[in-house]
This record gives structure tokens, C-alpha cells and sequence, in this order.
């Protein structure tokens, strides 16, 4: 089967991929060896290198692209086969990156708070935004008519994206104004000085990288699949014509 | 879109009132819930007059679900969802008249809700109007939400596991907000104009999804 | 042919999905406007889905798509005013009575409601039937209060998915007078049928499917005068008595006449005319 795209698309995709592990090596590098630990929080710090890169990823690349090629692929005057395939891909790497996010942030909470999950607002909020992201993967798993999918699914991504901003100040509001309650610092931010803010920006861009390359990878993977279903619409055809000969 | 929506309201409301599905078996679940949480959180009131806001407000989303599922499952039957789409309605209007109609019958069962929370768990009411408008925007968002969920969800052969798991976690911020507003209602809270930021909330939050539904409810219609 | 008149429907090589299933697998297929066309074929060949098309229920992959002036493929809600169809499901609500479902059905249509009681006589609904939950009707009974709603919106396009089934033989003349009339009154027909004595007495054309296609089309000699198709009763009469058309007459097919012909007008026949 030959590849969707040209080749020199394909060396593009491969420097991204080069570049962008090369720099997540760096990240880990700096941030684990050259980086000093905090007076605070000791190692445990070395988590912002990854833990907000990854927040950044999730909440505002994945879910704004997914959102915004939701909206392009709505209006018909843009309408086309890129965008949905865009979301889809979009909202899929990114469900990885929330999940990360989870992850990195309970074990960044963990030592911190004694437990494993403490209601933080930031990490509450990212929570809702995995069950709504896993809200789209399973209507993205409905089979069905490719248009009729790709139409439910981007309305599903902008009343889900709609959603976004609402559940972020509510539940900051909920952990700020509830008075009352036992008094968790939650604040986890340290202070970043020196090569620390180097190696934090260093952060945010590979690992936008990184999905910008996992971005491309799945994208041409959902193209590869919808070949196969055209070749399959082509035999289904003419197995369809076939019958009106008996 | 008005008129048509008066139309398919009048006529989901005129079904209900035959066949009385939400008042017989969806405001019954709901009192249930309310007994289950007294079991889980009981027998001590002390724990049941903390929690009511929380607990009215998770019963009412359990209840709005159904609700929603009642609303879509009268056009799944006999063909009448191709007929809707057949009609020559506005789909703005059909799906101001679904929300409205599941509001008004969401309306029913949070009197019975605040009935049984007031009378089952002890609470005391404190003040109406934050009660009222946390109730009357929240109902309107809920409605507002579950009536675009459940039309996507409608022509899907899962819809019945779908429907909560989608609708559940984008309302979320109505239960968050409606508690808020609650506790400061019922006494279990601060006090004084707390509750303000959490009645804009979710006039907010209503405004937006009835904007978002009335925009987008066309197009999502062919997506059966 | 006299000048060329626009279609009332237009497929051109249309191709529609459902799910990976390829219903409509690139069918052509024509119907001009005031005629009664017959979807004949064996299940699963197509003929609900062709008329689901036209009502812009089933969206079009592929080809073109054109109905009563409105391209299916850009917005296939456009033509749906102008469009009845009477499926396999009666798409009625059981917890409403007759009236109820009648009085929703032509308001939401944007009709008046002066239509509905005239509508309702014609299909002998009267009485303690009107104020019947549509649950506890009979089959036939549903059917004729689907073909009521049709008969008070008065749709441009009626699309019929087996408007025989069910019915019984005084409903189903009443059925063909019905579609005559709406014929008369200038809507187009299409009907999709599995019993030919019942659908092809009222038919200009019948048209087979299989596999999604057409594969045999042929027209079953009206005698038209005008655009105003005449029924097969009417066709009897007047080729029993002289032949006299004041106007055009276009046939497709043969004419026999036991008499003599008097045309003040043009006479097309695309087939043999024989007068005794």
C-alpha cells in the first residue's frame, strides 16, 4: 500500500520524532542530574519539570485542537476529512497525556500530603477532564457511518470543551471558597530560579514535541485505517451489484 | 422555533401525563436513593443534615439521567424519531420543547426531593430564594445538557450504559455549584451571600448549554 | 416530448451507507413531477432505502442527489416540508389518540388544521375512534392514521413503503383513489411494493431493484393528458367511447381505441396505436 503521504513529509515527521525524544532525554537529564533539589520538597521537586509540561499538553493543546478541529469539521464551509481525523488523534494522544498527568501529580501529591489523592483543585479538575475525553474515545468506538461518527463525535468534543472552563473554576472555587474545611496546603509550586526555569521550558517544549510527533503518528495511522475501509466500501459494493445477477 | 417548541413540549408533557412513567417509577427511584444514602450515612442525623445539599443534588442528577432516557425512549419507539426529523420542526425548537419538558418534570421531582431531604434527614430551610434560583438554574442546565446528550446518544445501540457516562461528568459542576448553594440555603454552610458566585455559576452554566443546544441541535440531529 | 420538465426527484449514481453496508450502491433513478412510480424488488434490494434517501433520512456518500429542487447531498433537511412518507412504523405516539397525533403532526408540519377532520372522514376514522390512544388501534387502523397525517399536510412527494400491508381490500381502493387524487392535485408518488396487483394498476412506471440498483425499468402505458396522469378506470372509459382529447397527448406505450380519434393537438406516442 503506498503511504498517504510524500517523502519528504515522512523525513519531517522523522526529524520531529528525532527531536522531540532527544529533547525529552534532555529534560530528563537536567532535570534529574543538573538541576539542585529544593530546600522544601527535596527530589520530589524534580516532578515540575514533567508534571505541568504534561498539564499544559492535556488540557490546553490537546483539548483546544480537538476542539477547535471539532468546530472546523461542524461548519461546512471547512468541513473535510482532516479535521475529524485531527480531533479524533488530538483528543486520543491527549487522553494518554491526562492520564499522566494523574499519575505525576498523585505522585508528586503523595509524600507531600500523606495520601494518595487529596482533592487538589488542579488535579480534580484534570480528573473530570479524563472521564470527558474517555466520554469521547467511547463515542468515537460506536461503529457506524464515517460521517455520521465524525458528526456526533465533534459535537460531543464542543459540548465536552464548552464544559472545560466551567468545571476549572468550579472546582477552584470549591477548594478556595469553601471555608471550613482542614486547611491542606495544596500549593505545590516551588520557587524556579536559574538553569530550574531553563529546564522547565525545556520541559514545555518537548514535550509539545513529543505529542506534535505522536500527534502526526496517529493521525496517519487513522488515514492508513480509512484506506483499508475504502478498499473494504470497494469490495462491499461489488459483492452489493452481484447480487442482482442471480 | 418558539411555536415549535411549545408544540413538542405540549406533546412530551401530554405523554407524561397519560402514561405517568416519571411519576410512578423515576420519583419513586428517587426517594429511594434519598432512603439508600440514609442507610449508607445513618442512622445518627447528625451526618444525613450535613450532607443534604450534597445528597439532594446527587439525587437529583441520578433522577435527571432517567428523566432523560424517558424523553429520548418515546421517539425511539414506532419510527417516531424519523417522524420528528420528518416533521418540518425547527431543531431548535424541538430542542427547547424536550428541555423544557424534562425541566418541568425534573421540576416535580425536586419538590419531592426537597419534601423528602426537609422531612427524612432533618434539614431546615434557611433560605428560599437561594433554594429557588439554585433549583431553577440548575434544573435548566441539566436539561439543557441531557437533552443534547440524549439525542446524540439516541440512535446508538448502547445508550442506556452511554447516556450516564456522558452526561454525568459535564454536569458536574451543577452538583459542585447546586451543594454550595444548598448548604448555604439549608444553614449547613456560611452563610450570607455566599452562595452568590455559585448561583452565577450555574445561571451560567444553564445559559450557555441552552445557547449551545439551540445553535448546535440541527446538525446533531442528522447524527442518528 | 414537449419541453424537458425538472425532476421531481434525481439520483445519479448515489451511493448510501449504513454503517459499512452500502444500501444504495450507485442508483440512478429519474421521477418527474404528477408521476406514480412502483419500486418493485425482492428484500433487501433497496427499495425502503431509496425512499429514505428521498427523504433525506439516509445520507448520500456519493453521486448526486436531487429532490424537489433541493440538493440532498449539501442540507438534506431542506426538502423534509415537502416530503410525507408512510414507512413500516406508523411513526405515531401511542399515549396520544387519533386527534392528538393528527393535530401535532400537521401543526408541526406548518399546515393548517382545517385539514385534519376532512382527512379524518375520508379514512373512515370517525367517532369514538378519534378520541382511541393510537396504542390500542389495529394495524390497519395505525395505517390509516399515518395515511390521514399524509392526506392533511398534503406533502409535494409522498413516499410509500408498503402502503398495502396491512390494509384490507376496501382500504386499499380507497388508498389508490387517495393517491390518484393527490396525483390530480399535483404531488409526485413513489412506492415501494411487494405486491404488483395492488401497486402497478396505478403506477405510470415500475421500476426493479437488486443490489442497490436498478436493473429493469419499464412504464406501464397511461394515457396522459397533460401532466395529469388518468387512472386506469378513467383510461377504460374513455377507450370504450371516441377517442377526443381537447390538448396534448403523450403516451408511453400502446393505445388501442374501439372508435374513432379526434385530437384538436399533437399526438406523441412512443409505441402503436391502433384504432379499430
Amino acid at each position: 500500500m503506498t503511504s498517504p503521504w510524500s517523502g519528504r513529509t515522512i523525513w519531517i515527521v522523522r526529524v520531529l520524532a528525532l527531536v522531540s525524544v532527544l529533547s525529552v532525554a534532555a529534560t530528563v537529564w537536567l532535570g534529574l542530574w543538573v538541576t539542585p533539589p529544593d530546600k522544601v520538597q527535596g527530589n520530589l521537586v524534580r516532578l515540575v519539570y514533567v508534571h505541568p509540561p504534561m498539564a499544559w499538553v492535556a488540557l490546553y493543546l490537546a483539548f483546544g485542537i480537538a476542539a477547535v478541529s471539532s468546530l472546523l469539521w461542524l461548519w461546512s464551509r471547512t468541513r473535510s476529512v482532516f479535521w475529524d481525523r485531527l480531533a479524533a488523534a488530538a483528543m486520543e494522544v491527549g487522553t494518554v497525556f491526562t492520564a499522566l498527568t494523574l499519575v505525576t501529580g498523585a505522585i508528586w501529591g503523595r509524600p507531600t500530603w500523606g495520601v494518595w489523592w487529596a482533592w487538589d483543585a488542579r488535579l480534580t479538575s484534570t480528573a473530570l477532564l479524563l472521564v470527558l475525553q474517555l466520554g469521547y474515545l467511547a463515542l468515537r468506538r460506536i461503529p457506524g457511518d464515517p460521517d455520521v461518527r465524525a458528526r456526533r463525535c465533534a459535537i460531543g468534543a464542543v459540548i465536552a470543551a464548552v464544559d472545560v472552563p466551567i468545571v476549572h473554576f468550579s472546582v477552584n472555587w470549591w477548594r478556595t471558597l469553601h471555608q471550613g474545611a482542614t486547611v491542606l496546603n495544596t500549593n505545590l509550586s516551588p520557587t524556579i530560579h536559574g538553569v530550574m526555569a531553563w529546564t522547565l521550558l525545556l520541559g514545555f517544549v518537548s514535550f509539545t514535541l513529543a505529542f506534535a510527533w505522536m500527534l502526526t503518528v496517529r493521525y496517519r495511522i487513522q488515514v492508513l485505517s480509512d484506506r483499508i475501509e475504502g478498499t473494504d466500501l470497494e469490495i462491499a459494493l461489488r459483492e452489493r451489484w452481484s447480487e442482482g445477477d442471480e | 422555533m418558539w411555536r415549535d417548541a411549545l408544540l413538542v413540549a405540549g406533546k412530551d408533557l401530554r405523554i407524561e401525563l397519560r402514561s405517568r412513567v416519571v411519576l410512578n417509577q423515576v420519583a419513586p427511584f428517587a426517594l429511594v436513593v434519598l432512603a439508600l444514602f440514609a442507610f449508607a450515612l445513618g442512622p445518627n442525623r447528625a451526618p444525613m443534615v450535613q450532607a443534604a445539599a450534597g445528597l439532594f443534588w446527587v439525587a437529583v442528577l441520578f433522577a435527571c439521567v432517567l428523566a432523560v432516557q424517558r424523553s429520548f425512549a418515546l421517539e425511539a419507539v414506532d419510527g417516531t424519531r424519523d417522524g420528528l426529523r420528518l416533521s418540518g420542526l425547527d431543531p431548535a425548537g424541538i430542542f427547547l420543547g424536550k428541555a423544557a419538558a424534562i425541566a418541568v418534570q425534573l421540576t416535580v421531582l425536586e419538590v419531592l426531593l426537597a419534601l423528602g431531604v426537609v422531612l427524612f434527614y432533618g434539614a431546615h430551610v434557611h433560605s428560599y430564594v437561594a433554594v429557588l434560583v439554585a433549583c431553577a438554574a440548575g434544573t435548566a442546565g441539566l436539561a439543557a445538557v441531557g437533552t443534547l446528550y440524549g439525542a446524540l446518544a439516541a440512535g446508538v445501540r448502547v445508550r442506556e450504559t452511554l447516556l450516564p457516562f456522558l452526561l454525568l461528568p459535564v454536569v458536574a459542576p451543577v452538583l459542585l455549584a447546586g451543594t454550595r448553594a444548598w448548604q448555604v440555603a439549608l444553614g449547613t454552610g456560611p452563610g450570607g451571600d455566599a452562595a452568590d458566585p455559585w448561583l452565577r455559576l450555574m445561571l451560567v452554566f444553564a445559559a450557555v448549554y441552552l445557547a449551545v443546544g439551540v445553535m448546535i441541535f440541527g446538525p446533531l440531529q442528522e447524527a442518528a | 416530448m414537449g419541453e424537458p420538465m425538472a425532476s421531481a426527484v434525481s439520483l445519479r449514481a448515489a451511493v448510501a451507507l449504513t454503517g459499512r453496508f452500502p444500501v444504495l450502491a450507485g442508483i440512478d433513478l429519474a421521477v418527474a413531477p404528477g408521476e406514480i412510480l412502483v419500486l418493485e424488488g425482492p428484500n433487501g434490494a433497496g427499495k425502503t432505502s431509496v425512499l429514505r434517501a428521498c427523504a433525506g433520512l439516509l445520507p448520500i456518500t456519493s453521486g448526486e442527489a436531487v429532490v424537489l429542487g433541493h440538493d440532498l447531498r449539501r442540507r438534506p433537511s431542506a426538502a423534509r416540508r415537502h416530503v410525507g412518507m408512510l414507512g413500516h412504523a406508523a411513526a405515531l405516539y401511542d399515549e396520544l389518540n387519533v386527534l392528538e397525533n393528527l393535530r401535532f403532526a400537521v401543526r408541526a408540519a406548518g399546515a393548517g388544521v382545517e385539514g385534519i377532520d376532512g382527512a379524518l372522514e375520508r379514512l373512515g376514522l370517525v367517532g369514538r375512534l378519534r378520541r382511541t390512544s393510537v396504542g390500542r388501534l389495529s394495524a390497519g387502523q395505525r395505517r390509516r392514521v399515518a395515511l390521514a397525517v399524509l392526506l392533511a399536510r398534503r406533502p409535494a412527494l409522498w413516499l410509500l413503503d408498503e402502503p398495502h400491508a396491512a390494509l384490507d381490500a376496501a382500504a386499499r381502493s380507497l388508498l389508490g383513489e387517495i393517491i390518484l387524487e393527490a396525483v390530480a392535485g399535483g404531488a409526485t408518488v413513489l412506492l415501494a411494493s411487494h405486491e404488483p396487483e395492488a401497486a402497478l394498476p396505478l403506477a405510470h412506471r415500475a421500476v426493479t431493484l437488486a443490489g442497490g440498483r436498478v436493473v429493469d425499468e419499464r412504464s406501464l402505458g397511461r394515457l396522459v393528458t397533460g401532466p395529469r396522469p388518468v387512472g386506469p378506470s378513467a383510461a377504460a372509459a374513455a377507450a370504450a367511447a371516441p377517442l377526443a382529447v381537447a390538448g396534448d397527448v403523450h403516451v408511453a406505450g400502446d393505445v388501442h381505441v374501439a372508435g374513432d380519434v379526434a385530437v384538436a393537438g399533437d399526438v406523441h406516442v412512443t409505441g402503436d396505436v391502433h384504432v379499430a
